[in-house]
């Protein structure tokens, strides 16, 4: 097996380590990786190597839940250059970012309480237009100009709204089963 | 997660729940939030010529631990001075509610909001010194 697990996630797949990735390209790579050690492969092969192998099924799993959502992905690049988002400790966030958080989620308590679903989907849509943006800025700060500081304050941006989208995604389906 | 009573009757009734009037000098504005729970918190307090806390409020959207560490926050802010206010710790607010150890964080979440609403109005009030 030439597979190690010493690798960084983007090199166990063979992706250049960088935010920008081909998404078809990371679930093949990952298929590849999934079938070079999969147990049936090891079933005649020395405990260590069984060992080896369900050690890098394991990680293989880790890193294509890491590299396929765009926030951890972020995250994770920055791990590789020694920077903590430190999105549980550090509660400073720039005020108007937070004053609109409070907006959303008062939007989003008055949608759910008025069971208006409609209004629900249209904050979802700005939550996914606002997540793109994001999305594009990270590409910049991360590829483009390395800079790793700005992007770990729009991951800890991205991280809010990723929780905004979850639960409004949630108060529909509520509201959609009710 | 099973919540403590004190958590459950701060959450199910929460104290100074409401906004304050930002642009009072007399009042101080502090919002934090945690992006590893997406939780949000503003807390203001206002003070009296004699810069004792008087009143205190707070919005915050989070989870029950973080509602209840925000409402416990304000009760004890009122009466203090901003330096004995400054001085609560959220090791205070987390034993008072028997926070468990995946909640610390609400704490440290209202410990940082009083922190900033101090120091909004001590900004506040120093520039009006220098006026």
């Amino acid at each position: 097996m030439t597979r190690s697990t010493t690798k960084n996630h983007f090199e166990l797949f063979d992706l250049p380590v960088q935010f920008c990735i081909d998404p078809d390209r990371l679930n093949q790579q990952f298929r590849k990786v999934q079938s070079e050690v999969h147990p049936d492969r090891f079933a005649a092969a020395s405990g260590a190597e069984r060992l080896k192998s369900m050690q890098l099924a394991t990680l293989a799993n880790e890193a294509y839940q890491t590299l396929k959502n765009p926030t951890s992905r972020a995250r994770y690049l920055l791990q590789l250059q020694g920077i903590d988002t430190q999105e549980d400790s550090n509660t400073a966030m720039p005020g108007d970012f937070l004053m609109l958080q409070m907006e959303w989620r008062e939007a989003m308590e008055e949608a759910t309480d008025a069971h208006d679903i409609d209004a629900l989907e249209r904050l979802l849509t700005e939550m996914r237009k606002s997540s793109s943006q994001f999305q594009q800025d990270l590409q910049q700060q991360l590829d483009e100009n390395r800079a790793y500081e700005q992007a770990s304050g729009t991951v800890r941006k991205l991280s809010f709204i990723d929780k905004v989208q979850a639960d409004i995604e949630q108060a529909i389906s509520k509201l959609e089963d009710a | 997660m099973a919540y403590s009573d004190k958590v459950l009757d701060h959450y199910e009734n929460p104290r100074n729940v409401g906004s304050l009037d930002k642009s009072d000098p007399h009042v101080g504005t502090g919002m934090v939030g945690a992006p590893a729970c997406g939780d949000v918190m503003k807390l203001q307090i206002k003070v009296n010529d004699s810069g004792i806390i008087e009143d205190a409020k707070f919005k915050t959207y989070g989870c029950g631990s973080a509602i209840a560490s925000s409402s416990l926050v304000t009760e004890w802010l009122k009466g203090k001075s901003l330096d004995e206010a400054a001085q609560i710790k959220n090791s205070a607010i987390a034993e008072e509610l028997a926070l468990p150890p995946v909640k610390i964080h609400c704490s440290v979440l209202a410990e940082d909001a009083i922190k900033a609403a101090v120091a909004d109005l001590k900004a506040k009030q120093t520039d009006k010194e220098v006026a």
